[in-house]
Formats: structure tokens, C-alpha cells, sequence
């Protein structure tokens, strides 16, 4: 079954960290994308950029809306995903806590419809 | 004293009490009626009765036949509102008839904890709800405390406990304790559930998370209850020994900056000495139990020669791969296996671990066991193969959950130098 794991954190916070902590987190991410690659579960997996450079746009009242920033302005952003197949919840929620984003925000685990 | 602090006071003596009889209570509600979920609810609304009158009133002298009587009286009302069946009228007339402790002397009903532990741990119900359901069943933990600890959403963990009560009920599933050899494979359950507990609560050594903490604390009180009401088994004793070698080192794994600290550069005097000596003579008391020793007491001596560290200052190697030679033997587990690799390494070199760990890569349940990469890493790193063991640090970081482990070995990783 395939889950997609979104990351959810407060942009501020990592462009607050010294350079070496940086490096440290995004290596950290290195690792966790090739584990998942090693177990053979990652479907794709990709890091967002921030919300501020975002664009949202809808259809309203026939006439197509476009505006600038995120759908919801709030502290914690959406900030990348990783697509994984596993047999159950449970196995998705065991790769969810060795997310380097537990550590640092929050992560969503979606089941996602079977098409 | 402000009355605010006494009426807190009182509330914290009226928790206290409640809690220590909560487990004995549930165990003798729901071992007539095997109904665990109806004697949980009886003795919840009963709880927060005590809550509301001991900080006003006074903890009662009795406080379990207090308990046990407003607990009953629920109960009572429960069945009654429910479908007078013939099993249902047979458990009314049991509750009616049920002898209450007098005022001021013990209560007159027999501790039943044993049995409720054996029926939580029985074969009937799946081996990963034991522990939940003990935790729950025995120390009144809820199920959104219990699924964070075990990696479960919260609704599933849930549902998994209610369906576990279900069939403990309908399947009839007895409190009685074991005899004979039953005895000894029962407990062996028993004790894994436990230290299922104990390995959870283990898991949070920042301390960040109260209630997991808490966890470790809770699995002790069960592993020194199943001791103290199985005296002569040696496994009992040596899970209690087990755990609290582990937990006298619980507060030198952290640095004062929080950062991860191994068990080979701890410093002894940070361990809890009287802790320490308490597992020892309850190992002493495991080897002097009939029977050969089993995987607690082989563990338990394997931490009592980590231990003996603070005495001799080195690690007693050879004793260590002796113990996992014969833990591999008994249990055939692949953790037992790895460990055995790594003390090897220790006793005849790096290569002699590494050709015992490459026979174990191929076990699909190490292949995400994040320290037998680091190990693996680790083995590498002294044998000079860099590159390899970059690759080996790399997974254990993808693999790793705590974060200050997870600098730990970017640290290890980023000191190597081809």
C-alpha cells in the first residue's frame, strides 16, 4: 500500500541553523532516502521549495484566480515528501519516526487511493 | 501550608493510593467475569469518585476495599442495564455475595495480578499485543500513550486492545497461573512482555516524553511483581536484573551537551551503584534457581560483565562472547547473533567480526536493524575499509530514530579518513 509522508516544518528554523548543522541535517536526509531506497520501499521523493515562492490558483465565479504564496499561511509548511509502498500502516509509521522531519517537524503519513 | 497546596496534596496521597491498587483490583474484578473491559470501566468510574471525595474527605484506611466496593457496585448497575442472561445473573449473584475486607484489616481477597498477567500474555492473543494489553490491563495506561510507545496510530492500538478484551472474554481465556513445565513456557511470554515495556520506555532517553519515560519506570514495577510472586524462577529474577543493569546507566548515556554517549565510553561513576547491586544479587539468586538459565539470566550476566567495568576497568570480553555463543544457541536470534560478531571482534580482532557478521547479512530482519550497520560500520572502519564503512555509517543514519544517536554516527562517519 503506498503512503506519502509530508513533511511539515517551520522554514525559519533550519535557515536559523549554524552552516555545519546544515550540512549535518541534509546529510541526514541523504541517509534516510537511501535507506528507503536500500529496503526497497521509496517511490519518489522530492524537497519543496519554500512556500514563498508558491503560487495558488482557482477558478472562481468563472474567472480564474491567481494569487501569490501558499494555500495556508501557517508556521509549519509543507517542505518535501517521500512516496513509499509498505504492507500496512504500521510499516509506514515506523519509516515515518526514522524521518529526519520527526525530529525537526512534523510528518503527516496519507494512505493514498489505490487508481 | 496554603489550603491550595493541601487540597493538591491530598489529590496527589488520593492518586497515589488509587494507582497502587488499580492492578489488584482489575485482576480480582475481571477474574470471575474474564470481563476486563466491564471491570476497567467499573473501576475508572469508581476512580473518579475516590478522585473527588479522598482530597476532601481522606484517603479511606482501606483504600482497595473502598475501591472495591463503589467498583462493584458499578459493575452491578453495568449487568443490570444489559441482557439478564443466565452468565450475567451468575456474576450478579458472585458481586452480591462478594466478601469485603473488614475495616481495618487486610482485604479478604486473593491477588489475582499473576493471572491477569498470564492472561495478557496468553498464546490465544497476538504476541505484539501483549505488552499493550498489560500495559493498559495492569498499569491503566491509555491506548493513545501506549500506540506512540509501540509506533501504532492511535486508533488501531485502539481497536487492537478492545479486540484482545473481546477474546479474553469470549474465548474464555482463564486467570489461572500455570503449573509445572506450563508454568516456565508461560512465563517466558509473560517476561517478553515486559520487557517489550521496558524496551520502549528505554527508547526515550532525552526524557523529553513524561509518560514513555514513565513506561521503563512501569515495566520495572511488573518485572519486581512477577519476581516477588515467583520467588524460585530464575528467568523472573534475571528480566529484573536485566532491566535494572540497563537502567542504572540510563542517565550516563547523554552527555551534558545531550549528546549520545556508548556504553564503551560511559563513565562508570555516572552508573547507579545500588541499582547495580541489586541486579547482581538478583542474578545471584536467578543461578541458584532450579533449571538451566534462560535468555533473561544470559543477558543479566552479560550487562553484569559490562558492569563489572567500574571494578576492573576493562570489559569482561571473553565471559561476554561466551553468553552470546550459548544465547544463540538457545534462542537462535539474529540480535543474539550480531552481538556475539561484535563481541568477537573483541576478543580475536576485526576480521574474525566481520566474517561472523558478512554470515548474517543476508537475515531479512537485520536488514533494517540500524545497529547492525553501525556495528557493521564500526568492524569496517577498524579494518580500514573506509569506503565500506562510510557506506555501512550511511544506512545506520537513514535507519536511526533518535536524533542525537543520529549525530553520533554522522560524527563516526565524518572522522573517517581513507
Amino acid at each position: 500500500m503506498e503512503y506519502m509522508l509530508m513533511i511539515y516544518s517551520d522554514p525559519e528554523g533550519f535557515d536559523k541553523l549554524p552552516a555545519s548543522q546544515q550540512a549535518e541535517g541534509m546529510a541526514a536526509y541523504g541517509a534516510y532516502h537511501q535507506a528507503l531506497q536500500k529496503a526497497g520501499v521509496l517511490k519518489n521523493s522530492n524537497r519543496l521549495r519554500p512556500a514563498s515562492a508558491a503560487t495558488t490558483v482557482r477558478l472562481q465565479s468563472g474567472k480564474t484566480q491567481v494569487l501569490d504564496g501558499p494555500y495556508a499561511e501557517t508556521r509549519e509548511q509543507l517542505g518535501g515528501y517521500f512516496l513509499i509502498d509498505v504492507p500496512d500502516l504500521d510499516a509506514a509509521i515506523s519509516w515515518a519516526a526514522r524521518c529526519p522531519g520527526a525530529a525537526h517537524g512534523i510528518v503527516e503519513v496519507r494512505p493514498v487511493w489505490a487508481m | 501550608m496554603t489550603s491550595v497546596a493541601a487540597d493538591d496534596d491530598a489529590a496527589r496521597a488520593a492518586e497515589a493510593a488509587a494507582r497502587r491498587s488499580y492492578s489488584k483490583l482489575i485482576a480480582f474484578l475481571a477474574a470471575r467475569t474474564r470481563d476486563v473491559a466491564g471491570a476497567e470501566d467499573a473501576l475508572s468510574e469508581a476512580l473518579t469518585v475516590a478522585l473527588t471525595e479522598w482530597p476532601v474527605g481522606g484517603v479511606p484506611h482501606t483504600p482497595d476495599a473502598w475501591l472495591l466496593t463503589v467498583a462493584r457496585r458499578k459493575l452491578v448497575d453495568a449487568l443490570r442495564r444489559r441482557r439478564l442472561d443466565e452468565q450475567a445473573s451468575e456474576h450478579l449473584q458472585w458481586l452480591t455475595e462478594l466478601q469485603m475486607g473488614d475495616d481495618d484489616g487486610e482485604p479478604a481477597w486473593p491477588d489475582r495480578r499473576l493471572g491477569l498477567l498470564f492472561a495478557c500474555a496468553h498464546p490465544g492473543i497476538a504476541p505484539e499485543l501483549h505488552a499493550p494489553l498489560m500495559l493498559q490491563v495492569v498499569l491503566g495506561f491509555d491506548a493513545a500513550t501506549i500506540a506512540s510507545a509501540f509506533l501504532v496510530a492511535p486508533a488501531t492500538m485502539a481497536q487492537r486492545l478492545v479486540r484482545a478484551k473481546t477474546k479474553i472474554r469470549q474465548a474464555g481465556i482463564g486467570f489461572e497461573v500455570p503449573q509445572g513445565d506450563a508454568l516456565r513456557e508461560r512465563l517466558g511470554t509473560v517476561l517478553d512482555a515486559i520487557y517489550a515495556a521496558y524496551a520502549e520506555g528505554w527508547s526515550d532517553p532525552e526524557g523529553v516524553d513524561a509518560r514513555r519515560r514513565n513506561l521503563a519506570d512501569e515495566a520495572i514495577w511488573l518485572g519486581r511483581l512477577v519476581a516477588s510472586l515467583l520467588p524460585d524462577e530464575g528467568e523472573a529474577l534475571g528480566l529484573l536484573s536485566l532491566m535494572l543493569h540497563a537502567h542504572a546507566r540510563r542517565d550516563a548515556r547523554r552527555d551534558a551537551a545531550g549528546d549520545y554517549v556508548p556504553l564503551s565510553e560511559q563513565t562508570p561513576s555516572l552508573w547507579d551503584a545500588p541499582l547495580i547491586d541489586e541486579a547482581e544479587s538478583l542474578l545471584h539468586r536467578a543461578n541458584r534457581c532450579a533449571g538451566a538459565p534462560g535468555r533473561y539470566q544470559l543477558e543479566a550476566a552479560v550487562q553484569s560483565a559490562h558492569a563489572m567495568r567500574r571494578l576492573t576497568g576493562r570489559v569482561d570480553w571473553p565471559s561476554i562472547e561466551r553468553l552470546y555463543d550459548a544465547l544463540c544457541e538457545l534462542t537462535g536470534s539474529p540480535v543474539a547473533a550480531l552481538n556475539r560478531a561484535v563481541a568477537l571482534a573483541e576478543t580475536h580482532g576485526p576480521a574474525a567480526g566481520l566474517a561472523a557478521l558478512d554470515l548474517l547479512a543476508a537475515d531479512p530482519r537485520l536488514a533494517d536493524y540500524q545497529p547492525h550497520w553501525a556495528a557493521r560500520a564500526e568492524l569496517l572502519a577498524r579494518s580500514g575499509a573506509i569506503d565500506a564503512a562510510r557506506q555501512a555509517y550511511e544506512q545506520a543514519i537513514g535507519l536511526e530514530r533518535e536524533p542525537a544517536v543520529r549525530r553520533y554516527l554522522q560524527q563516526r562517519a565524518g572522522a573517517l579518513t581513507a
